[in-house]
């Protein structure tokens, strides 16, 4: 946000105790009763949107009491990356959000980057923002077809896998695989843009508002869809900033915060795009929020393609940066830095950093303490899903069971990045 | 607008689909290509006259993030020569199992004596079967050349060789 858009923003505190319930926020004690049953929800079941497990105790169908419990993923992604030098890290973070891959990779390698003091060319740079924001499509349509099977409704669910599709085409076209792909690597990306990726990517940026538009004539004036999402999850604006939202499950909630204009990184102060909010900071906001906000990614998509900045890809790094092939036949010098990258891999002075992005489900940081060595002293995520899945209880207590499923479903909670 | 008209046009979405054609790929007998930057089965490389590319440095095991590669080296003989350096690799194993498809090791190897194929339709009825040996990557069999693959051009040739994407 500039100065003047903060001015506009709602006055909020930043911190409001009375409204976070105490002393764990993901928990809320039933009260006292006789007729109360208590149940698992979860694990395993389809609409927790992986392994998330609920506690719920029910009053007949009423949600009275609720602890959201975590960590049936947890696979000590942080403690991996402890154990990897710097560069065999980068195929790590992707796999955390695996719907956000592509997110997760800029943080770490920011971070990195950021440690080693490396310069990113031009050109890498409105390719990683192009492709930070296919990502954002990628998760958002799998949240939008989610929501709709949710609620019984496979049609969306179909047609939103039928885009993502076209997204994961484009990342196997340049990077080599349809997700988790280390595209981004220390001073800039693997390789360049193959030459067919401008007319593909243009097709797909014309394309794809045209099936929003489908989407939207779907939803958003659907009565069912209106019924089920409407008023369900509210939260207002100073709550959300109390119980650490961000990303679209706090912009539905009316305060325009977004890292991409707040903080920008990459290219994005060179990009023209809105930034999409709510105003009621219900389940139908944000999923509002998150549709409308495909049509600004493609707005950004699209002057990537066109702004496109000639030049090379990869920074010129001796240090940290593995030489160019060809000179690994001809110059000896070369050949010993590849094999002291790749087998020691570069020291990092003892320093520390957080460094964030806008992932799809909002600030997604990377904190890293390096002690000197060529391996992370300590690497710690922040992880968007994990703080949003605390505001479930306050969200779904004294409503319907049915309507769990919607709050859950709108928080847009990733497990596997929530445990990592 | 009234609800009435709302969910009609939700329901014209859904009957138009009824006249667009599928976009469904009928997997096993139709195989889409893959691109050709597609990372798939390795494969392990020969010089024309024959002699294995690979000269058992290991540097791939040591550039691999999922710890899957095992090289055993061993000395050329005079009368057993695998490679023309001084050293082979005896043993080559990658555990498939395990392998997440990074390329590190493709862009490890200087001698670019192992590369990624195009081949993903890798299910075994068995794990041990996944720990492939290197005559198995050296000389994949049929069932490792069916994958059709796109035109290196457009989709592979740097864009900026002839100008600016
Ligand atoms: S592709 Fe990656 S994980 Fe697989 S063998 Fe090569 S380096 Fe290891
Ligand atoms: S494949 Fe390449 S990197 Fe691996 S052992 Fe052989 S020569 Fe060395």
């Amino acid at each position: 946000m500039s100065a003047t858009e903060h001015a506009s923003a709602p006055v909020v505190p930043l911190w409001q105790p009375a409204q976070v319930p105490s002393p764990t926020p993901s928990k809320i004690d039933p009260p006292e009763g006789e007729d109360l049953i208590t149940v698992n929800f979860g694990p395993n079941h389809p609409s927790t949107h992986g392994v998330l497990r609920l506690i719920v105790t029910l009053d007949g169908e009423v949600v009275v009491g609720l602890d959201a419990d975590i960590g049936y993923v947890h696979t000590g992604f942080e403690k991996n990356f402890e154990q990897k030098t710097y560069w065999k890290g980068i195929p790590y973070a992707p796999r955390m959000d695996y719907l956000a891959f592509f997110a997760n990779e800029l943080a770490y390698v920011g971070a990195v980057e950021r440690l080693i003091e490396i310069e990113v060319p031009e050109r890498a740079q409105w390719i990683r923002t192009l492709f930070a924001e296919l990502n954002r499509i990628h998760s958002h349509l799998i949240f939008l077809g989610t929501s709709g099977v949710e609620l019984g409704a496979i049609s969306l669910f179909f047609y939103c896998l039928r885009e993502r599709d076209r997204v994961l085409d484009l990342f196997e076209m340049v990077t080599g695989v349809r997700m988790h792909d280390r595209y981004p690597q220390f001073g800039g990306v693997a390789e360049d843009l193959p030459r067919g990726f401008y007319a593909e990517a243009k097709r797909f940026c014309h394309d794809v508002p045209l099936r929003i538009d489908e989407y939207l004539d779907l939803v958003a004036g659907n009565s069912v869809w209106r019924d089920r999402y409407r008023g369900i999850g509210t939260i207002d604006a100073a709550t959300a900033i109390a119980m650490g939202l961000s990303g679209p499950n706090l912009r539905a909630s009316g305060v325009p915060f977004d890292l991409r204009r707040a903080e920008p990184y990459l290219a994005y102060d060179k990009m023209d795009f809105d930034i999409v909010t709510g105003e009621r900071g219900d389940a139908f906001d944000r999923l509002m929020c998150r549709t409308k906000e495909m049509y600004e990614s493609v707005k950004i998509i699209d002057q990537c393609l066109e702004g496109m900045p000639s030049g090379p890809v990869m920074a010129d790094d001796r240090k940290h940066v593995l030489p160019p092939r060809h000179e690994l036949q001809t110059s000896m010098e070369s050949l010993i830095h590849h094999f002291k990258l790749v087998t020691e891999g570069f020291r990092v002075k003892a320093n520390q950093i957080y460094y964030t992005v806008e992932s799809p489900r909002g600030e997604f940081g990377c904190f890293l303490v390096s002690d000197g060595g060529p391996k992370p002293w300590r690497i710690h995520f922040r992880a968007p899903s994990f703080v949003s899945l605390q505001s479930t209880a306050m969200m779904a207590v004294n409503r319907y069971i049915a309507d769990l499923i919607v709050v859950v479903g709108s928080l847009d909670g990733v497990m596997g990045e929530a445990d990592r | 607008m009234s609800p009435v008209t709302d969910n009609l046009k939700g329901f014209s979405v859904t009957f138009r689909h009824l006249f667009r054609k599928p976009v469904t790929q009928q997997f096993p007998e139709y195989k889409r290509p893959v691109y050709p930057r597609f990372r798939g089965r390795h494969r392990l490389h020969r010089h024309e006259n024959g002699l294995e590319k690979c000269v058992g440095c290991s540097l791939c095991a040591a550039a691999c993030p999922a710890d899957c590669i095992r090289v055993v080296a061993a000395e050329n003989t005079p009368e057993e020569r695998y490679s023309p350096g001084e050293r082979y690799a005896r043993i080559y194993e990658i555990n498939m199992s395990r392998c997440i498809f990074c390329g590190y090791c493709e862009l490890a190897c200087p001698f670019d004596a192992i590369t990624l194929g195009h081949d993903y339709e890798l299910a075994e009825m068995s794990r041990d079967a996944l720990v492939y040996t290197k005559q198995m990557l050296l000389e994949p069999g049929p069932e490792a050349r069916r994958t059709p693959v796109a035109p290196v051009d457009p989709y592979d040739i740097p864009a900026q060789e002839d100008g600016p994407a």
